[in-house]
């Protein structure tokens, strides 16, 4: 059941947003959630022996469901939008404080 | 110590979801079993293939582009619109910096010289993945994202190539403006936006689909250039004269 792999990978992603104090981590966390999430959402779509929703010449009818695959176009460009600003904001901090950890920002040790 | 948490809290709303995913009660349909016939897909993909009809209703061969940008076109535009939004937010916070982003390294022979061979066929993929949205898998997004990772190369390889491109804001500029008319247009002639005023043709041939291909040649323009200048953003930042 590759779907069980799909939200395993979502929550790996969760695990990362927990516990790492690295920002370029945490981005990279949120990366991997939502590639967990996309790829579950694709697989809600999946339907056995049916073919890509994609007209050729004799090939009608039992089409995978389109929708899911659509819907998962936007969360990708949501994304990159996302990553974007964050990467962002990341370098503003790296200029400002010298380090892309929490722990050096806040000036406590204490892990 | 926090980490032991975190990993506690995780395995428990994993088992959570594991446990529910796909119990009786619940929405989801297991791995493949899925029917298309209980979904609202039903209908996308009936308008598209039903034999009674002469030809789709939106005349695309590919159902998820005519679903991303006839069906729900107005979604797309707004997609559109929060890309840039991002690329004006990376924009801001990079002029925060008023400083030039240096590197440590000379870009290589390797890299400079191939970067001569291959950008081509990178920027020509992507012009024709956004072109033949409508027919094959792929469409405006993949596209321009592709043209985006051939400026990315060129950034990379080329010192001198390290400005601002002032080319791009035009482009995006006019790209969208362009969707917004193409949409006034159909307001005007069908009475709604977006509507597919254009003939839809036969299906399978590249100038087909009416307004789908028009719209989506303009989204992978748009997409293309923010990339690009989200990518300059970030190597230059703001530079002050």
């Amino acid at each position: 059941m590759s779907q069980y792999l799909y939200i395993a990978l979502m929550f790996v992603g969760i695990y990362g947003l927990l516990s790492q104090k690295n920002i370029l981590k945490m981005i990279i966390s949120l990366n991997i959630m939502e590639l967990g999430l996309n790829l579950f959402i694709i697989s809600t779509g999946y339907i056995k022996e049916a073919k890509a929703p994609i007209i050729l010449f004799g090939n009608e009818g039992n089409y995978v469901d389109p929708l899911p695959q659509a819907i998962v176009l936007t969360a990708i460009v949501i994304g990159l939008g996302v990553t974007a600003v964050a990467l962002m904001l990341a370098r503003n901090i790296y200029k400002t404080y010298g380090t892309y950890e929490i722990d050096e920002i806040r000036g406590e040790n204490d892990d | 110590m926090k980490k032991i948490i975190a990993i506690l809290l995780t395995v428990a709303v994993a088992l959570f979801v594991f446990t529910n995913l796909y119990s009786g009660d619940s929405d989801f349909k297991a791995f493949g079993e899925k029917s298309l016939e209980e979904t609202v897909s039903k209908e996308f993909v009936n308008k598209t293939v039903d034999p009674q009809r002469v030809q789709p209703e939106t005349g695309s061969a590919n159902i998820v582009t005519s679903i991303v940008v006839n069906y729900r076109g107005f979604d797309t535009m707004g997609e559109v619109t929060v890309l840039f939004v991002s690329a004006l937010g990376v924009a801001l916070l990079g002029g925060v910096l008023r400083k030039k982003v240096t590197f440590r390294y000379k870009p290589g022979f390797i890299i400079n010289q191939g970067m001569k061979i291959i950008v081509g066929i990178i920027l020509i993929s992507g012009i024709y993945i956004f072109v033949h949205g409508h027919l094959t898998p792929g469409g405006g997004f993949p596209g321009g994202a592709m043209i985006g990772s051939a400026f990315l190369l060129m950034y990379l390889s080329d010192d001198k190539f390290r400005t601002r491109i002032a080319a791009f804001k035009v482009l995006e500029g006019l790209a969208g403006s362009l969707i917004m008319i193409v949409g006034l247009v159909g307001l005007s002639t069908g009475g709604y936006f977006l509507y597919n005023f254009l003939p839809n043709g036969e299906i399978g041939q590249l100038l087909s689909a009416g307004i789908v291909p028009v719209l989506y040649v303009l989204v992978g323009l748009k997409v293309g250039s923010e990339v690009s200048n989200i990518l300059g953003d970030f190597f230059i930042g703001e530079v002050e004269e």
